[in-house]
């Protein structure tokens, strides 16, 4: 994990509220984010992911809670705020009607970059972006990629410190998918902090040094990929015997286990951390249990990501997973 | 730089950004200014022979009705182009960018006075060509001072920024273009029943007060004075106490739409 030294985070929310209505979107969540790091917002539709970086964002106000973005106080400064940040929204933010070259100029002029300074800086970004060759053409004709590679691009204008992206990599094919992700893991290797928001599990545990879950307004858990991944059942240490012999007396000697008499398999609980596992081994020596094979399963991210957003069968409630994860 | 140093060079981005666009689609702005100039053809060429004998007691030339219709057609000129502020600020609210200017230090006025600047310098175009037009077809101005010339294009001005104002509150009112154009469609139609192409006491009784208590008549019959030497009155006053009436409450509409945390 990235080092997140002294200074404080880059961004902070307690208590965050957002309601529409009688409809609660964000119901008391808070979130910790260090500098230089990408923290990844994941939840099913209509969560209020978008809500949360709304409101980080300074694109919509809070109804409650106590938030800092980059030092500064959301609800005393947002225009501090705004000059530390850049978002790239779900939608395209970028103007149509006018060419890729003269929205990245745009965005040079808003950023107050001198002229040269500015013709250097799109320059720089539409070849970092692939984009040279399309910089001319009305930005209308760009393909569903390009627009998004000009977006974050124009998000990159003013060298933000802090970004935010708002299910960046929705509706890419994979070869743009991965393209984004090593834009976006160069962006952290340059001390920039991510904020990132993703339906796709594959993008969290690839990019984020931190995860949160966020269902029904609340976060359902938050920690590692790995951390999460522990949280939820299912981990196990699974022996696997050839001889129905040696499977049975194996299993009258461990008994606590769970039995798969057609598959001559024993599962044992385990949260598959280096020391249960030796924990385990050990166990079987002394038990003279020798399996012809031995198998660690953890759960993936989809496990967690379902036990934790399905409804009532949630397996840790909230309170005591951060126990546990922290 | 200081905070106002700021606003204007925002401001002018967001100007320039908008000027690009007219330069790259010019056709609304060209389609917009096709309404008071097939207008002006139609009744200078159309009916003018017949207006001008009702108007000009008499004489049947259509260049007495000429001088009185160009008046009534460059102040709907304003409220014809104006539309078009309406709708391309609506095309801006619905899109994404928008929302990234607004996360952006920038100042917050700036999208705004950009649509309102850029559109009272494209209506200023528009009455150059809408004026040529007329002079081409014979309007002259019969005794206008300098002073009177600058009276004239600052009360044009004037009106130009104060529908605008009003357009772009109807632009930010609307869910999307279509509905912005539909709401925005009075500045046309309000013109057609104005003084523009007959005097109001020429209207039936009931309808008299329609034509007079809206604020295309005062600002035409004020610039009717000012080019042609006709009684002005207290005309003037009502025109500039419509502009500055509209101006504010288009603003203040306007503004307070746009403060608001976006949908």
């Amino acid at each position: 994990m990235t080092t997140s030294t002294s200074h404080s985070p880059a961004i902070a929310a307690k208590g965050l509220r957002k309601a529409y209505g009688d409809k609660t979107v964000l119901d008391g969540i808070d979130l910790t984010v260090p500098a230089g790091t990408v923290f990844s917002l994941l939840g099913p539709n209509g969560a209020g992911k978008t809500t949360a970086v709304k409101i980080l964002s300074t694109l919509i106000t809070a109804d409650a809670g106590d938030l800092r973005v980059g030092g500064h106080d959301l609800a005393v400064d947002p225009q501090a705020v705004r000059a530390a940040i850049g978002v790239t929204g779900q939608f395209s933010a970028v103007d149509g009607l006018i060419t890729g070259e003269e929205n990245m100029l745009l965005m040079a002029d808003l950023h107050h970059l001198s002229r040269s300074e500015g013709r250097r800086t799109a320059a720089e970004l539409l070849e970092r972006f692939d984009l040279v060759e399309a910089s001319k053409k009305p930005v209308s004709t760009y393909s569903g990629g390009m627009k998004r590679r000009l977006d974050l691009a124009m998000t990159l204008v003013g060298s933000p410190r802090i970004i935010f992206l708002d299910e960046p990599t929705t509706g890419l094919d994979p070869r743009s998918r991965h393209n984004m992700w090593g834009i976006i893991r160069e962006l952290v290797s340059g001390g920039v902090t991510v904020f990132l928001t993703t339906q796709i599990l594959e993008e969290a545990d690839e990019l984020a040094d931190r995860i949160a879950v966020l269902n029904d307004g609340r976060i359902a858990a938050e920690g590692s990929a790995d951390e999460l991944k522990r949280l939820v059942p299912g981990g196990h240490v699974r022996l696997r015997f050839a001889d129905p012999a040696a499977y049975q007396s194996a299993a009258v000697a461990l008994r606590e286990v769970t039995r798969d008499d057609e598959a001559l398999a024993l599962q044992i609980p385990s949260d598959g951390t280096q020391r249960e596992l030796r924990a385990i081994l050990d166990w079987l020596d002394s038990a003279g249990v020798e399996a012809d094979e031995l198998t660690v399963h953890t759960p993936d991210l989809d496990d967690v990501f379902f036990a934790l957003t399905g409804g009532t069968n949630v397996p840790n409630q909230p309170t005591q997973s951060k126990e546990t994860v922290r | 730089m200081s905070a106002l140093a700021l606003a204007v060079r925002d401001s002018n981005t967001m100007l320039r950004r908008n000027l690009l666009h007219v330069r790259r689609y010019p056709s609304m702005t060209l389609n917009l200014l096709l309404t008071p100039i097939m207008l002006l053809l139609l009744f200078v060429y159309v009916f003018g022979n017949v207006m001008s004998a009702g108007i000009g007691g008499g004489s049947a030339d259509r260049s007495d009705y000429i001088a009185y219709l160009v008046p009534g057609l460059l102040v709907m000129t304003i409220g014809s182009t104006v539309i078009g502020a309406a709708v391309s600020v609506s095309m801006d609210m619905t899109e994404g960018l928008i929302a990234r200017f607004r996360t952006m230090a920038v100042y917050r006025g700036s999208v705004l006075i950009g649509h309102v600047v850029g559109t009272v310098l494209q209506v200023l175009a528009s009455l150059v060509l809408v004026g040529a037009v007329a002079v081409a077809i014979g309007f002259r101005s019969t005794d206008a001072t300098v002073l009177e010339w600058l009276a004239a294009f600052g009360l044009l001005a004037l009106f130009a920024l104060a529908l605008t104002w009003i357009a772009v509150g109807m632009g930010m009112a609307s869910p999307n273009p279509e509905a912005a154009s539909n709401m925005a469609t009075p500045l046309i139609l309000l013109p057609l029943i104005s003084s523009a192409f007959t005097p109001a006491d020429t209207m039936p009784g009931w309808f008299q007060p329609i034509a007079e208590y809206q604020p295309f008549t005062p600002a035409i019959e004020t610039l009717r004075g000012l080019l042609l030497g006709t009684e002005i009155g207290n005309n003037g006053w009502i025109a500039i106490a419509w502009c500055v009436g509209l101006a504010a409450l288009g603003y203040r509409w306007s503004t307070s739409l746009f403060n608001r945390d976006p949908r």
